[in-house]
């Protein structure tokens, strides 16, 4: 299949490393991977924090940029979410029924990785190797808003080597949350401590989730405190193979 | 840089929470107590076979109320007269005050029972009441201990949730003269109770909200846990009852919905231990006199827009402060606002318009995990609210801003990322100079200290520095 990959800017500047492991998994199983150079950022912190306004030239540079891909592929849940839930209402914002129709037509094609894995392809054992001690925590947009249930831990489930330890009230929101960090920072800290909490709890080594965002959230924190864990973004783990 | 208040404003949700995350006996109290309720509720509704679709229900049958409101209030307004009540229209706070006052006083009783209602919180009737003489006594056990502390409450449901045993025991020896006094639960509610029993019975005027007020039949509804309730409705001659005018729904039969969906999601139970329903007046039983004071106070507002209406399908359950993790860590007192938690900081923007700073603050205090939409009875999608009503600020904000607001830090900051994400070339450009700016904070491979707005995320947290190649830049050299 021919798949054009959404990085997001976030992990575009940031996190190149998820954007190549993102690669790396979807050729390793055959398929074709195109990079349109024009996309820039979805508009998600634009549109959260109220500047509604500055979204709308975003959402048409998305439409333009991926409108006539066959799939759409994106290593983070929120920014998928972004699409999925908000797309409609920025057009509707625009008051522009043509950005409408192609928001309509485009949404169904954008797909979180492991929603794209598992329930698109079929695929549930990419064929990774990941021999360390982890813990998986689901995002909330990953949970609630894109539903993506059972699909990373089913993926991660079938990698080999690895030691999978549940995370204790893994559904608790980490305290990201976007400008929130920043405008709410000592509420958002308070929710990061126990996050760390939980994930400590579990003595894994590395903390996997599918969201960079909420994971630099939660690894600003553990390197501050030299916490011995880590934040691996879910794609990474499964790129690794044996090989590399 | 982060405006100071005009000294008109309320203090903002930022400001009150880092006090009240300090209060580490609150930080217990809450703690420890959401995550009881929350377990329970859980519980609750898992045993619940068609939870999704009483939910479903619950949600049609509100907005079918906000769709008729109009037409629905008539019909109840004409039910309650039917059945010997009187109803009275309150376009706000002081008129629905107003209204009570005058009823209270032509009974010339100089003290009034209540049951617990967060409408009469909301218009601040006790004030009202007391300025004209007239001292109110909340009956509901927790009500009476914010009373008796002078305090405010913190929860919509159970309103000293912030307060544990001891704090209660010591209030209750103090406020109640009790010389001797355990911290056990029997123990403080019978204290309570004798305190309160006398009250009940000689009170002539009792003042109460409503849950539901069905339109076919003019019954109204309230249940509670305690039995107090039931008496400041039944006893006194005069009853009086206060309530917003969402709190409607169409006909007797829908109570089958709301009366399994609102105990399981408030208390966790299958039911409540009391459940009133009154119907104007009965010869020789009950109170001789109604009144029905129906409030409008800002609810048409909340009521005009398309995508706040749904805030009026609230039940008042509490459901989302149980599991806010938010309000689980800062309690309901740092909303500054009658109504906290999740609901709160979408209803009482609607409520009272955006212009106050603090109220302004409101909707920013969630991280839109999404938690509260998921377990909410009546399906109201609180983050969609959030983010709509932060659109209204911001715009808020850039129509009458002029040059303060566009000084602004955030608005500088977002204005600046909008235009470069418009263009490709401006975008490649702004991830080049950000890896050479961010030299004048990295230190021995990391970043732990950024200036302005964003020395919030390194006061706790480290930041990786970007990282020598991007992707596009990875994907281009790859190409070649």
């Amino acid at each position: 299949m021919q798949i054009s990959l959404f990085i997001t800017c976030f992990n575009d500047t940031l996190f190149p490393e998820t954007g190549k492991a993102t690669v790396q998994l979807l050729e390793r199983l055959g398929h074709t991977v195109e990079f349109p150079m024009e996309q820039t950022c979805c508009g998600q912190m634009h549109y959260n924090t109220g500047y509604q306004e500055e979204a709308i030239p975003l959402v048409r540079k998305f439409v333009e940029v991926f409108g006539d891909a066959e799939a759409i592929v994106a290593p983070s849940a929120s920014c998928v979410a972004m699409v999925h839930e908000f797309y409609h209402k920025v057009a509707e914002r625009a008051r522009d029924e043509q950005l409408a129709k192609r928001v309509e037509e485009v949404t169904p094609r954008v797909f979180e990785l492991s929603q794209f894995l598992v329930d698109e392809l079929g695929v549930e054992d990419v064929g990774a190797y990941y021999p360390h001690r982890v813990t998986y925590h689901p995002t909330c947009h990953s949970l609630r808003m894109l539903e993506v249930g059972d699909a990373p831990l089913t993926l991660l489930r079938n990698v080999r080597g690895i030691d999978l330890v549940e995370l204790p009230a893994a559904e608790e929101c980490c305290g990201f949350g976007g400008t929130f960090a920043i405008k709410n920072a000592d509420t958002s800290m308070a929710m990061l401590g126990d996050k760390i909490r939980h994930i400590k709890d579990t003595e894994a080594e590395v903390c996997i989730a599918a969201d960079n965002s909420c994971l630099m959230h939660i690894g600003g924190a553990l390197q501050r405190q030299r916490g011995g864990v880590k934040t691996v973004h879910l794609a990474e783990i499964l790129a690794s193979t044996e090989e590399n | 840089m982060k405006k100071k208040n005009s000294k008109k404003s309320s203090p903002t949700f930022q400001e009150s929470a880092k006090a009240y995350l300090e209060n580490t006996q609150l930080r217990r109290n809450i703690g420890h107590a959401t995550h009881t309720i929350r377990d329970k509720r859980k519980q609750a509704v898992d045993e619940m076979p068609d939870w999704e679709d009483l939910r479903e229900a619950g949600s049609n049958i509100k907005q079918r109320v906000m769709r008729h409101m109009d037409k629905y209030l008539l019909q109840l307004e004409e039910s309650v007269q039917q059945a010997g009540g009187v109803v009275h229209w309150a376009k706000d706070a002081k008129e629905a005050n107003r209204i009570i006052v005058d009823l209270v006083k032509e009974q010339q009783v100089e003290e009034v029972v209540k049951v617990k209602s967060i409408t009469t919180d909301e218009i601040k009737l006790n004030k009202a009441l007391a300025d004209e003489g007239v001292q109110a006594l909340e009956t509901d056990l927790a009500e009476l201990i914010v009373q008796l502390a002078e305090d405010e409450p913190s929860h919509i449901l159970v309103p000293a949730i912030h307060k544990n045993r001891a704090e209660i025991r010591e209030l209750f020896k103090k406020k109640l003269e009790k010389a001797e006094l355990s911290d056990r639960p029997e123990d403080l509610a019978e204290a309570a109770r004798l305190y309160l029993r006398k009250k009940f019975l000689s009170a002539k005027v009792g003042i109460s909200g409503g849950n539901f007020a069905v339109a076919e039949t003019g019954t109204i509804s309230v249940v509670e846990s305690e039995g107090n309730g039931r008496m400041c409705t039944t006893l006194p001659d005069t009853l009086i009852t206060v309530m917003g005018i969402e709190k409607l729904i169409p006909t007797w039969r829908d109570f089958e919905v709301f009366m399994q969906l609102l105990p399981r999601s408030a208390t966790a139970e299958r039911m409540n231990p009391y459940n009133s329903f009154w119907t104007g007046v009965t010869q020789g039983d009950g109170p001789q006199e109604f009144h029905l004071v129906l409030l409008d106070n800002g609810r048409t507002n909340v009521l005009a827009d398309e995508v706040g209406r749904q805030t009026l399908n609230c039940i008042r359950c509490s459901a989302c402060l149980n599991v806010c993790p938010v309000y689980e860590r800062t309690g309901g007192h740092a909303y500054n606002s009658v109504y906290p938690g999740p609901i709160g900081a979408i209803l009482t923007p609607q409520l009272k318009g955006l212009k106050d700073d603090g109220v302004a603050s409101l909707p920013y205090a969630s991280s839109l995990c999404g938690a509260c939409y998921e377990v909410c009875p009546v399906k109201i999608n609180i983050p969609e609210v959030l983010v709509h009503l932060r659109g209204k600020i911001v715009d808020e904000k850039k129509r009458k801003g002029g040059f303060k607001a566009k000084l602004d830090e955030e608005h500088i900051g977002m204005k600046l990322m909008a235009r470069t994400f418009k263009k490709r070339s401006r975008y490649e450009r702004a991830q080049r100079w950000a890896r050479v700016g961010q030299g004048l904070f990295e230190k021995n491979g990391t970043i732990s200290k950024l200036p302005g707005e964003l020395s919030g995320w390194t006061a706790m947290r480290d930041i990786k520095p970007i990282p020598d190649q991007t992707f596009r830049e990875w994907w281009r050299s790859r190409d070649e």
